[in-house]
């Protein structure tokens, strides 16, 4: 019925679903996605575009291998089975250990004894290793779960709205960070979004999806490298992509 | 103690645990002991009879047993049974309980069985497990444990249908081992009910081994009372039972408070 599988070297992220639905309280259906078919290179930073409710969490589900209740198949990259980072719409961080125990945790048995000094200090956490998660801020957490995410080396990063419930500043500050420790050790990553102008500064490659049944509208590829765009060419961008997705809803 | 800024601390976060709070200083313990101690002696010293010893003849009686090694060494076993049933009870008990909070038709399956047991009288248990296993140490324990275990499978069972299933999935995600799903996933979330089973766990057991003890054991502090019963020497009785008494007092109060309370950390700092 459907396959989660894994391709060799040089392998990117194949997204071919066919079709998901839920059974409602109610008894009956409801389709959410419907022929959802999209691919993001290796080492590319892709973003998914789409109105709220539309299935996004949903597809980051099956892709994680949470879900397995649909008809189509997944291919990650990765060589046996894909190490996968993911940072979920809540940090989801374990309150009973601390920052850095939640990390360790997640690590790979050859990495267990790898030094996260690198990364605590570039994310900014180095003074709250030994911090227990309901002593950090919201914007602290999820630098805590990006960290997560990073430490395990992953063959594929899945973020899910990231940024969202934090205040302007602390996000676009989240933001620099996450595209810092990303470009220190890029892997295919695929991140779910209803910021288009956090979509242009991130990504590689914007994939759009419509309303449910959910499906690809189109995407739009920004081959610009990251440290060439700046505010004035990001607002290009941004214009181009309004021209070319005329009557989406997005968030300014 | 230091029992007071501890507790002001659990009050902070909502479960404020109104029996042990009122236990202020350690001078009204104090205080409130020896009051009882004047009126038990008062009461014996108004009323001389055999059957109703003073606390000093009971303090003499507690030295003598103590110097003759009797009465530490029924107190060892009695201990003993306690510590090996409560053990049992506990492991067996969480594992069935966690089975059946995860199961639902497990569940629905064998909730009557669970009724059927949490209703049957401790003294037809020990009665039927030394007829079916004899009189031996395992039948003891054995049936001090049965008496437990429903219990347990009730409280962990709860315990289990309140997890986070998000938690499970993360650790799914970063593909945690069993052993790591079990230290850091499960027993993390079930300790509150885990706490709940033990003290209410050990307070039921102590008082059943020294049943288990009558009925069919050559030795520990409910023999003992048996005994010195049918000799009439109250003196005795009383000196075992409150030696028990307090033993079980300090356990609770060195051994179990300080656990707990370690155990939660993470939750009494400051959000
Ligand atoms: N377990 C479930 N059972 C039934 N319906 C579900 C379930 N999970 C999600 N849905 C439905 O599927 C649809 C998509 O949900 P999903 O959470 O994937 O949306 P989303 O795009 O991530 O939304 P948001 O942008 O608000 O995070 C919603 O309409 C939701 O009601
Ligand atoms: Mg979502």
């Amino acid at each position: 019925m459907n396959a989660h599988q894994l391709a060799g070297a040089a392998a990117r992220l194949k997204v071919n679903i066919e079709e998901k639905s839920f059974r409602t309280s109610d008894g009956g259906t409801i389709e959410v996605l419907r022929d959802l078919n999209f691919e993001v290179g290796e080492n590319e930073f892709a973003c998914v575009l789409g109105p709220s409710g539309c299935g996004k969490t949903t597809m980051l589900r099956i892709l994680l291998g949470l879900d397995r209740e649909f008809r189509g198949s997944v291919q990650l990259p990765g060589k046996v089975e894909a190490r996968m980072g993911a940072v979920f719409q809540e940090p989801l961080l374990l309150p009973w250990r601390t920052v850095e125990q939640n990390v360790r945790l997640a690590l790979p048995t050859h990495l267990r004894d790898t030094s996260l000094d690198q990364l605590f200090a570039s994310l900014g956490l180095a003074k709250m290793r030994g911090f227990y998660p309901s002593e950090l801020s919201l914007g602290l957490a999820r630098r805590a779960a990006i960290a997560r995410a990073l430490a395990i080396e992953p063959d594929i990063l899945l973020l899910d709205e990231p940024f969202v419930s934090l205040d302007a500043s602390t996000a676009q500050q989240l933001r620099h960070l996450l595209l810092g420790v990303w470009s220190d050790r890029p892997t295919t990553a695929l991140m779910v979004t209803h910021n288009l102008q956090e979509a242009i500064m991130l990504s590689d490659r914007i994939v759009v999806l419509s309303d449910r049944p959910t499906h690809v509208l189109g995407t739009f590829d920004i081959r610009l490298p990251r440290n060439y765009r700046n505010e004035q060419v990001n607002a290009d961008l941004l214009r181009a992509f309004r021209e070319k997705f005329a009557g989406i809803r997005t968030e300014p | 103690m230091g029992l007071a800024s501890a507790e002001s601390d659990r009050m902070q976060r909502g479960r404020a645990p109104a029996d042990r709070s009122k236990l202020t200083s350690p001078i009204m313990i104090a205080l409130s002991f020896a009051v009882l101690l004047a009126a038990w002696h008062f009461a014996a010293v108004t009323w001389p009879s055999r059957s109703l010893p003073g606390p000093l003849p009971v303090f003499q009686t507690f030295l003598r047993e103590t110097a003759s090694g009797d009465l530490p060494y029924h107190l060892g076993m009695t201990l003993w049974r306690v510590a090996a049933s409560f053990v049992l009870a506990m492991v067996i008990g969480s594992v069935i309980g966690v089975f059946l909070g995860s199961f639902r038709r497990a569940d629905q399956f064998f909730n009557p069985w669970l009724i059927l047991f949490l209703n049957i009288p401790a003294l037809v248990v020990i009665v039927l497990a030394y007829i079916w296993f004899g009189l031996n140490e395992v039948a003891a324990i054995g049936a001090v444990a049965v008496n437990k275990i429903p219990n347990v499978i009730v409280t962990m069972r709860e315990g289990t249908r309140a997890l986070d299933p998000r938690y499970a999935e993360m650790a799914a995600v970063y593909r945690f081992g069993p052993l790591d799903r079990l230290r850091h996933i499960l027993l993390p979330q079930l300790q509150p009910y885990i706490a709940a089973a033990s003290r209410s766990g050990i307070a039921l057991i102590w008082k059943i081994v020294l049943v288990v003890e009558l009925l069919g054991r050559s030795n520990g502090v409910g023999f003992e009372i048996n005994l010195f019963f049918q000799l009439f020497d109250v003196a005795a009785i009383l000196a075992y039972a409150l030696a028990f008494v307090a033993v079980m007092l300090f356990i609770e109060l060195l051994l179990v408070q300080p656990l707990e309370r370690s155990s939660t950390r993470w939750r009494r700092r400051a959000a």
